[in-house]
């Protein structure tokens, strides 16, 4: 059982500047525990609070895991995840700046 | 320093405009490692907001596969700020998360000032490196043309529009 992970730049610290690694798991959350004995620090950073963290976007197969159960989504031989930061930003409410 | 051509320059330019007072965003992809910005993808801000910015995430995806398979890189993420300096605020300093790219901040705060109907006013263009929350400008360089006809400006033919 494997399952490609594509990892992106600001994450290679944790891969070796792999910029894919392959892991095990029947859903996302198994698979990124099997991630974090090989990659340690990686599961800080997709996961906060037991949930995704919000300015992460995690895809099986081309779809948003928000969409088919976050954590939760099945995984399976083959499969194929990315893994990419939100590009976001912005000016910010005025009181904010 | 970010050296980018005229063509792009101006297209980014014309994005925020176009845009304002929503902040316009995308991307300037490049071949890997080379630092030269050469496919201008405008992106939709998600968010459709004033003070915020966001890409859709099946844009993204969308986005960073087609590069993969170019070979390429985002080498310039840019948007607008539309009602305040071309700075990064501490929403875009947190969110910063390429580390080989330059992130590029437009203002248009004064380009519609000139009354009803006029965006001829200034619109000031400001390149940054944003690496683990450290914000550092950089000078930068348009230099004549298009990516397509011209990859390789002559250094000697550059016009410096840094900002201070």
């Amino acid at each position: 059982m494997a399952v490609e992970v594509r990892i992106p730049t600001i994450l290679r610290t944790y891969t070796g500047g792999e910029k894919a690694v392959s892991g095990d798991g029947a859903t996302l959350s198994e698979l990124i525990e099997n991630l974090e004995s090989n990659h340690p620090g990686l599961k800080e950073r997709l996961v906060e609070d037991g949930d995704l963290r919000r300015f992460v976007n995690v895809y099986v197969n081309d779809e948003d895991v928000r969409f088919t159960g976050g954590l939760q989504t099945s995984v399976s031989d083959g499969d194929q995840v990315v893994v990419l930061p939100a590009v976001a930003g912005g000016a910010g409410k005025p009181a904010e700046l | 320093m970010l050296r980018i051509d005229q063509a792009t320059y101006d297209a980014i330019v014309a994005h925020a405009k176009r845009d304002h007072p929503v902040e316009a965003c995308g991307v300037v992809a490049g071949p890997e490692g080379s630092d030269r910005p050469t496919r201008f993808i405008p992106m939709v801000n998600a968010a459709g907001s004033p003070t915020y910015y966001e890409f859709d995430s099946m844009d993204l995806l969308r986005l960073y596969k087609e590069m993969w398979a170019n070979g390429e890189e985002p080498v310039v993420i840019y948007h607008s700020h539309t009602a305040t300096e071309a700075y990064p605020s501490r929403t875009d300093i947190a969110r910063a998360e390429e580390p080989t790219a330059h992130y590029v901040l437009v203002s248009t705060a004064d380009t519609f000032s000139g009354g009803p109907g006029n965006s001829d006013g200034p619109v000031t263009f400001r390149s940054y490196r944003i690496i683990d929350g450290a914000v550092t400008e950089e000078p930068v360089s348009v230099v004549p043309g298009d990516p397509a006809t011209e990859p390789h400006s002559n250094p000697a033919s550059t016009t410096d529009r840094s900002q201070p």
